[in-house]
């Protein structure tokens, strides 16, 4: 995707020690309570682990430029999608929107006016996520932007294990023999954008561009992709990153 | 209402029992539905799974099975299951499978329960156990189903929607392209909150008007104006608007009373559709229309099989309508030659053109357009003369099974008796056809004809017509001039009859299974339609419908006066009990079959079915002694 800066890659070598290593360091409560809740051990079978679905949109792509507008998320097993649980909440960005932004989210000015800031909901947000997995179509959006506007208002940042349904789709389709037999061939890239993802495992088309309905849309996929591609007991570092 | 949840309502708010319901009680489901994907294969319940939640299928196919394994329903997008189970609380008794990547809705059973509580049109589609016949006789006659059905059930995709600066040719473009009849106009902000709304990404909008076909004619065109003109400048501020849980009934009187033949449909005050006056008759006429041009659009017997649970539906529909046995016979055997129509089309496609012309001929009750719910296939192959087996067999035998094998996958299960085209018998040129119906009239016996009577009934389903009319032709000249052949078919015609001492004694199948209930079809209209035949075959009728036959019997002096009449009447009101006790079959979710049992029969019911019987039961009589084996052939 262009307009993506290229990032430090962020390896999961080690993230239980990292969370654990995290949590002693963390001053401020929200952060602390987050990172002491413990994930589950890297040899937990997917099925087992408890999810959530996490989508946000943004005014643009570059953390350092663009903010968050809304965030959408939709805890979840693999067996089942709990959309009961689900929690919805438009933020007010600091800087103030672009014409141009609105391309992006299409959440309109009047809405955000009212909107509160990213710092109010922001513990809410961390309990949602505490203690599951959470999951993601294309993480280098969703990790970067919440890591940046958690630091703005707590002085530290948020970095934490994430399932990518967008790279488990690469796996598939872009990094495999035949991915790059195609490449050879002057075809075009499969396209893993969730909703032609979705469609080949015969998941059906949302109206996209909101973060709920994408979180659940994202969940789904997963779904879809575990029981396709893995097994329930795949263990889980084989799949996060 | 969250707008993030319109994606699930409105898809629910599509299929029954959930289009019954209230906008409100629908949000309370979504608000509530867990979701899980099924990979292909996988099952979703297992027998004596505990079950806490109804099962609602969003896309893809599952397929349900008895204990014993045996199939019980195959079900797709929009269907539901486990509600049996879940009214018991008993543990799943009916497993369940994905049979393709499936995308399910549990909706939990509190929800269930308060559905049950608070709809009473829900908990009956989803109750099994009720005396209903008589209740379901009266709601026939008295509920109009137009006064219950909601309108958003006839909207089939989003309005189109332009903003008022586009210019009146792209809106005309966009129309074309949608192929609609009317748009919507639409701008930003919300000046006017009757009409403001948010679309599904937040925005807002307001709707200002809708521009229809002749608007273009009489606002434009007439007007002479620039294609450049916006739509803004034409829109007539004039709106008429529905929500969208508004009758159909409701929907038809705005339009009369507004006097407007479009109707933007509403869910609050976010625009979901655009009605057409021509939706609403559409709706109300022919609703196997749509089934039907369903089926040609389909490409595959997969796809094909997947209507099934729509033809049940659309008979079902047609009967609360108050249709009568002619027009749901008709509707079905419609629906059955498109099925077997279009997988010719799709044998032709795999197996290209044919090496000598053909004619795809249907018997027995589809040639007669009296088609039930429950059938089986009889078909047979006409071919060419010019038809070399050695060389064309293999073509048309690879034909033949394509179609009876796609026909079996769509519900008409293979005929019993082998009398279809994969049956090399059955699939000659026309010369040994001329030969075996020559051969049948000419040295008729009564066992002779016991299985070949079902090709008395004829008719061409696809290809060379001409076939099938020249045996009709060779039929109708014969066979009033073949005593011995009607006497044959009199004899066979009598082995079925009606029982008599219907009232209180009921006569009862004794074959274990329905041994509490009566075949109607067997013991009423089978007989009938033998009988039927055999006049219509003495006055060289070449009708195959038994009303029309009955017609041409009633211009002849082979009955008495009125009794054609008479016939008609019990026909008609044999094959409607059937009709109905099939259709009690499939709202209670059992297999429907051609018994009825007593204990749903009303007492009105059962006396004119009495009355039916015994009018058979003379008619069967006067049969022997109207076409009685010719006295020279028994001295012989």
């Amino acid at each position: 995707m262009f307009g993506i800066r290229p990032r430090q890659k962020i390896t999961q070598a080690d993230w239980k020690g990292y969370m654990a290593q995290q949590s002693q360091l963390a001053s401020n409560p929200a952060i602390q309570q987050f990172f002491g809740t413990s994930l589950p051990d890297p040899e937990t079978p997917i099925s087992k682990v408890p999810m959530v679905a996490l989508d946000m949109e943004t005014t643009g792509l570059d953390e350092r430029r663009h903010a968050i507008v809304s965030i959408g998320v939709v805890p979840f097993t693999l067996s089942r999608i709990k959309l009961a649980e689900r929690r919805y909440w438009v933020v007010k960005p600091p800087r103030p929107l672009d014409e141009a932004s609105i391309a992006f989210h299409h959440i309109t000015h009047s809405e955000i006016a009212q909107a509160p800031d990213l710092d109010e909901i922001l513990d809410e947000l961390l309990a949602q996520l505490a203690g599951r997995l959470v999951v993601v179509h294309f993480r280098n959006i969703e990790r970067p932007f919440l890591d940046a506007a958690v630091k703005a208002r707590r002085g530290e940042g948020v970095l934490f294990p994430m399932i990518d349904t967008m790279s488990l789709e690469a796996r598939l389709h872009r990094q495999t023999l035949w991915a790059r037999f195609r490449r050879w061939l002057g075809r075009p890239p499969v396209s893993i954008r969730l909703n032609a993802s979705r469609r080949r495992y015969g998941l059906p088309a949302y109206q996209g561009h909101h973060a709920l309905v994408d979180a659940l849309a994202t969940a789904e996929l997963l779904q879809a992709q575990i029981a396709t591609h893995y097994q329930p007991e795949t263990p889980l570092k084989d799949i996060w990153c | 209402m969250d707008v993030e949840l319109l994606e699930i309502r409105q898809h629910m708010g599509r299929f029954p029992p959930f289009d019954g319901l209230s906008d409100d009680l629908l949000d309370a489901i979504a608000e509530q539905v867990e979701v899980s994907y099924f990979k292909t294969g996988s099952s979703i319940l297992a027998l004596n799974d505990t079950l806490n939640d109804l099962c609602y299928i969003r896309s893809g196919a599952v397929e349900v099975y008895r204990s014993q394994g045996e199939l019980y329903n195959r079900l797709g997008e929009g269907d539901i299951f486990g509600h049996f189970s879940l009214l018991r609380n008993h543990k799943v008794r009916l497993p369940a499978k994905a049979i393709e990547d499936t995308l399910l809705y549990f909706i939990p059973k509190a929800v269930f329960q308060r559905l049950c509580d608070e709809d009473e049109h829900f908990a009956d589609f989803v109750e099994l156990e009720r005396p209903r016949l008589e209740s379901a006789a009266e709601q026939q006659k008295k509920s109009n189903d137009m006064m219950v059905t909601r309108i958003r059930k006839l909207l089939t995709r989003y309005p189109v929607m332009v903003e008022t600066s586009t210019s009146v040719q792209l809106a005309a473009q966009q129309m074309s392209d949608a192929q609609a009849s009317a748009l919507l106009v639409i701008k930003e902000g919300s000046d006017n909150p009757r009409y403001s709304f948010k679309d599904s990404e937040g925005q807002t909008w307001q709707m200002c008007g809708i521009l229809t076909d002749s608007d273009f004619r009489t606002r434009i065109v007439a007007e002479g104006l620039s294609p450049q003109t916006s739509v803004g400048e034409v829109v007539s501020s004039r709106l008429i608007t529905i929500q969208s849980d508004a009758s159909v009934y409701e929907a038809m009187l705005t339009m009369l009373r507004s006097n407007v033949h479009h109707l933007p449909v509403l869910y609050r005050q976010r625009p979901v559709g655009v009605v057409h006056l021509s939706d609403i008759i559409r709706y109300e006429t022919h609703s196997g229309l749509y089934l039907v041009s369903n089926i040609f659009n389909q490409s595959s017997v997969q796809g094909l099989a997947r209507l099934a649970p729509d033809v049940r539906a659309a008979f079902v529909r047609m009967v609360q309508e108050g249709a009568n046995s002619q027009m749901v016979g008709s509707a079905l055997s419609t629906i059955g030659r498109s099925f077997t129509r279009r997988l010719l089309e799709m044998a032709e496609a795999e197996l290209g053109p044919p090496p000598v012309p053909y004619c795809f001929m249907v018997n027995g009750s589809m040639a007669r357009n009296e088609q039930s719910i429950v059938t089986d296939q009889d078909n047979a192959l006409i071919l060419s003369d010019e038809f070399n087996p050695e060389e064309h067999d293999d073509y048309f035998y690879a034909l033949a099974k394509i179609v009876s094998d796609g026909l079996d996958a769509c519900g008409y299960t293979y005929c019993k008796g082998d009398v279809m085209a994969t049956n090399t018998q059955w699939r000659q040129p026309l010369s040994v056809w001329k030969g075996y119906f020559q051969d049948w009239m000419a040295n008729p016996t009564p066992e002779r004809l016991l299985h070949s009577s079902i090709f008395f009934d004829l008719d061409s389903c696809y290809g060379e017509d001409l076939f099938v009319e020249t045996l009709q032709d060779l039929i109708a000249e014969t066979a009033p001039k073949s005593p011995l052949f009607l006497a044959a078919m009199a004899r066979n015609a009598l082995n079925r009859t009606p029982p008599l001492g219907f009232f209180r004694t009921f006569v009862m199948e004794q074959d274990g299974k329905h041994n509490n209930s009566i075949n109607l079809k067997r013991r009423g209209t089978a007989p009938m339609v033998d009988l039927v035949r055999i006049h219509a075959l003495a006055c060289g009728s070449k009708a195959q419908n038994s009303f029309q036959r009955l017609n041409d019997i009633s211009k002849t002096q082979l009955l008495a006066t009125g009794m054609s009449d008479k016939l008609s009447y019990a026909f008609e009101f044999l094959c409607m009990s059937r009709v109905r006790h099939q259709m009690i079959d499939l709202q209670e979710d059992r297999l429907p079959d051609n018994n009825i049992e007593p204990e749903n029969v009303a007492d009105s019911e059962r006396h004119t079915l009495k009355d039916a019987f015994q009018v058979l039961s003379n008619a069967q009589k006067f049969l022997k002694f109207r076409y009685p084996m010719p006295a020279q052939r028994q001295g012989r």
